[in-house]
């Protein structure tokens, strides 16, 4: 059965809203193939708006891999904003994909990329506009596999209920193994129906399939036991790790948007993993071992992906980019290649030392030298040893006088706020540490014309982390040490105008909080969100505390419970199934271990400390040294 | 820089809802994909030298004929210029022409535009008279929010032709079997701007005349005024003339700047 294109009808609608173009698609290296010759068809959703999604890497990606299968096609499609909505709405036009826009609810998949919480509600407005049943238990042979993935769906317990599907981890291979799946189903005629399908996808070990999984719980509210409900459905859920990311080389033909967007860039992914071993840090968790790209695929990649989309600046990424075993080569072949063209590179790393500052010199050959990065992230040393931030005040005072002398005059400093034992000391000592950095680069560069601001983020305890046990900081605490730090940087007239302080208040954390760590019950409090008018949750002029309060209220969830309370050793996690390789018992011990004040190394450059991850899933450390040079590129 | 290049593109089907800054950033990198050897502004954030001639179709109008010039390091060939960069630009973005600049400023050559306008699901005969009307008034006094902010202005001056013609294709976003009115306009290039939509508010004031859906709007041409025709000539027929010293051929028709 063939669709047909809902851009006529779409087309009557986009003068009447804003920014039309992000609806219209078009953009350079974006794929429209045949639906009648696609056997296994994908709708790629990024949930946010167009201009956030668009550059999202792990989205492009898993694009383009598919529509590099054979009789596979995937098109994307995004948050619309409310404007449009509401025409949606009334034309009775539904959520469509940006490539051929075709109605979502005519794919096989809808696969969601969710990297943050925020996104939940507007997941529920796709599907509503679409025509798919919000619950996953009332959907129907011709809706698609509502599918979850990302860094959030390590815990998609809280959207549950509204998926027929998770899966762990690294895409690529994961999405083709699901196509394979789905196609020969098809081809058998899809006997036994949706329920078939999800149980050869459960089957496999590498899909979650929440149905197929009952949690009970104590009277006291805790989980008692999270099980599978049916025979053939794994205990535990794994997650996918990619080998050899060489052979991976993707995007290889980036989306060049018409609409401006938030990255307008080339990045490529210098290594995925990282095993500093931050103890706040889900991402480090959760992506171990660390696997590096060698120089000479990065340098191909570059070549290709310039030539390809045209864009004039290069971001190569990744959890902390200064670690790449070759870096310093990397940065040198690169600025050599590009020395004098008007492509600019950038790398985001936040290391305190001073080879950071070599390799920031480095990027900025070509001009511009903005500002320097660093993230401390603890305000105290005590503060830093219970997070695992190895850096001590001399380090970021030395670093950062080496970058004030070598004429950056701007300094950025990230730190955290509601950490783990933090006490008002600890947050005040980020005004003490910015204050000596400013007396240091006076001395250092005898000028007055230096600056550096702060930036503080609220910290959230996460699943899969060392922190995940720990008692998240209420709102009023977190304000009220903010507050106090903001007094001492104000009333400072010696360093204070040579500071400038940025921060959010405490309350968006606690709602991310919830939904991080909740189970479940708290998908009862995020449709009623929705229902309430909750969208863009990641938006501060959407965004609204009190919306979630009343609604968790009206759902009966205590959001302390969920938020704010120390979790004991042997409470079952409501992610506790589902397996991102980490020991449980090696994380439970890294958690005493902070409260400790003991720190540990990475293991790349010391031995294994047997965090679980390489032996449960078979997976080991891939660095270099490869010995390899960028060579010039041939001018043609 | 040893040459300046103008070029007329058009913005065509869904590529009409891009804005002007969606169009420059989408120009310079075609540029870039496409190798042209663009120069580029001195300074601390060296600019490429592409410059956008005229007032912009404004986002949601489709045009045949918007122009931009740019500056290169090297000399080109117009013709392949024109073909590499169409290739390099998405479908929709289409480069129509590309010339080698003479003497003389093109934006000074930009004196009006023609428009058309379709309204689909209109009734042939409202409209009609209100053009009539349109056409028989004096001053139309129209009120848009501009970028100094709202601003009161005579529409009815720069108009110097509009009538309709009756359609029966169907477009986006019409049932079948509707019908179509179009308009045809020629607007001389005044500050502020007299554009489509201001005819349509005038249309509107006069007559209280108003179509049912969207109106689509294209601009047909931009150029000097010929008289002869009653709307815009080439206003690449100069640089053209001058590239083609003695060569004879159906160039120099137009009456420039004669107005
Ligand atoms: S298992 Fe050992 S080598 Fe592998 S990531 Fe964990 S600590 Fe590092």
């Amino acid at each position: 059965m063939s669709v047909e294109s809902l851009f006529p009808r779409l087309e009557a609608l986009l003068p009447k809203v804003s920014k039309p173009i992000q609806y219209v698609g078009g953009e350079l290296n974006s794929t429209v193939k045949d639906w009648d010759e696609a056997t296994v068809r994908w709708a790629l959703m990024y949930p946010d708006a167009y201009e956030v999604g668009l550059p999202n890497q792990g989205v492009q990606i898993l694009y383009e891999i598919l529509n590099e299968l054979p009789e596979t096609l995937a098109e994307r499609t995004y948050a619309v904003w409310p404007d449009m909505e509401a025409l949606m709405r009334a034309e009775g036009v539904p959520q469509f994909t940006v490539d051929a826009h075709r109605p979502v609810r005519a794919f096989d998949v809808l696969g969601l990329s969710f990297s943050t919480e925020l996104g939940y509600t507007n997941m529920l407005t796709a599907l509503d506009l679409a025509g798919i049943p919000l619950e996953a238990a009332e959907r129907g042979d011709d809706d698609p596999i509502v599918l979850a993935g990302g860094h959030a769906a390590f815990n998609p317990e809280p959207i549950a209920d509204f998926l027929d599907a998770a899966v762990l981890g690294d895409g690529e291979q994961i999405a083709i193994a699901i196509t394979e799946v789905i196609r020969e189903w098809k081809a058998e005629g899809s006997p036994g129906g949706r329920d078939e399908l999800l149980m050869r996808l459960a089957e496999s070990g590498g899909v979650y399939v929440p149905r197929f999984y009952d949690v009970d719980y104590h009277a006291d509210g805790r989980i008692q036991r999270v099980a599978p409900n049916r025979s053939g459905v794994p205990w535990r859920v794994h997650k996918h790790t990619v080998m050899d990311l060489d052979e991976w080389p993707y995007p290889k033909k980036p989306l060049v948007p018409l609409a401006e967007t938030v990255h307008e860039r080339f990045s490529v992914e210098i290594f995925r993993g990282c095993t500093r071993g931050c103890r706040f840090c889900q991402a480090g968790m959760i992506t171990r071992p660390v696997r590096e790209r060698s120089i000479t695929t990065i340098g191909d990649m570059v070549e290709a992906g310039v030539k390809a989309s045209g864009f004039n600046e290069v971001g190569l990424l990744s959890l902390s980019s200064a670690d790449h075993s070759e870096i310093g080569d990397i940065a040198k072949g690169l600025a050599d290649r590009y020395e004098g063209t008007n492509t600019s590179l950038s790398l985001p790393s936040t290391r305190v030392d001073a080879f950071n500052i070599d390799l920031a010199n480095e990027f900025s050959r070509n001009g511009r030298r903005s500002g320097l990065t660093f993230a401390p992230e603890g305000g105290s040393e005590r503060m830093r040893k219970v997070i695992n931030k190895m850096v001590t005040e001399e380090d970021l005072i030395r670093t950062v006088t080496t970058a004030y002398t070598q004429g950056w005059r701007q300094v950025k400093l990230y730190f955290m706020c509601g950490l783990p034992t933090e006490e008002d000391a600890d947050v005040l000592g980020i005004a003490d540490l910015a204050k000596k950095v400013i007396q240091a680069g006076r001395e250092a560069t005898g000028s007055r014309d230096i600056r550096c601001t702060v930036s503080i983020g609220g910290f959230v305890p996460k699943p899969h982390t060392p922190f995940q046990w720990a008692a998240q900081a209420d709102h009023e605490t977190v304000d009220r040490r903010l507050k106090a730090l903001k007094d001492a940087l104000r009333g400072d007239k010696e360093y204070g105008r040579a500071i400038g302080l940025r921060y959010h208040d405490g309350k968006p954390s606690i709602v991310e909080g919830l939904l991080s760590r909740g189970d479940r019950r708290v998908g009862r409090v995020i449709r009623a969100v929705w229902e309430d008018g909750g969208r863009f949750d990641g938006w501060s002029e959407h965004f609204s505390y009190q919306r979630w309060m009343d609604a968790a209220a009206k759902a009966g969830v205590d959001v302390d419970w969920y938020t704010t309370r120390e979790r004991e050793e042997n409470e079952v996690l409501p992610w506790d199934h589902l397996d991102a390789g980490l020991d449980r018992e090696w994380l439970w011990q890294d958690w005493q271990d902070a409260v400790n004040d003991v720190e540990v190394e990475d293991c790349r450059w010391t031995p294994c400390y047997d965090c679980g991850v390489c032996p449960t899933m078979g997976t080991e450390i891939q660095i270099g040294p490869t010995g390899r040079k960028l060579l010039p590129l041939t001018v043609v | 820089m040893v040459q300046r290049l103008r070029v007329r593109y058009a913005k065509r089907g869904r590529l009409r809802f891009t804005s002007h800054r969606d169009i420059s950033r989408a120009v310079e990198r075609a540029v870039r994909r496409a190798d042209v050897p663009v120069a580029f502004s001195a300074g601390f954030s060296p600019h490429p030298k592409i410059s956008y001639v005229g007032a912009a179709a404004p986002t949601g109008v489709a045009s045949e004929a918007e122009y931009l010039e740019i500056g290169v390091t090297r000399e080109c060939d117009p013709d392949r210029l024109r073909a590499d960069l169409d290739s390099s630009l998405p479908p929709g973005l289409d480069v129509l022409d590309v010339v080698a600049a003479t003497a003389g400023s093109l934006a000074d050559r930009l004196e009006c535009s023609a428009w058309e306008i379709r309204l689909p699901g209109a009734d042939p005969a409202l409209a009609g008279k209100a053009v009539e009307s349109f056409n028989a008034a004096e001053r139309i006094e129209v009120e848009r929010l501009t970028k100094k902010g709202m601003r009161r202005f005579d529409a009815r001056e720069a108009v110097l032709d509009l009538h309709a013609i009756e359609g029966g294709e169907t477009t986006a976003g019409q049932a079948s079997g509707q019908s179509c009115v179009i308009l045809r306009m020629v607007v001389r290039h005044a500050t502020p701007a007299v554009r489509p939509d201001d005819v349509l508010t005038g249309l509107r004031l006069v007559a209280d005349f108003a179509p049912p859906s969207p109106p689509e709007v294209t601009r047909l041409a931009q150029g000097p005024l010929d008289v002869r025709i009653g709307g815009p000539a080439d206003p690449f027929g100069l640089d053209r003339d001058a590239t083609r010293g003695g060569e004879t051929g159906p160039v120099g028709e137009h009456v420039d700047g004669d107005l």
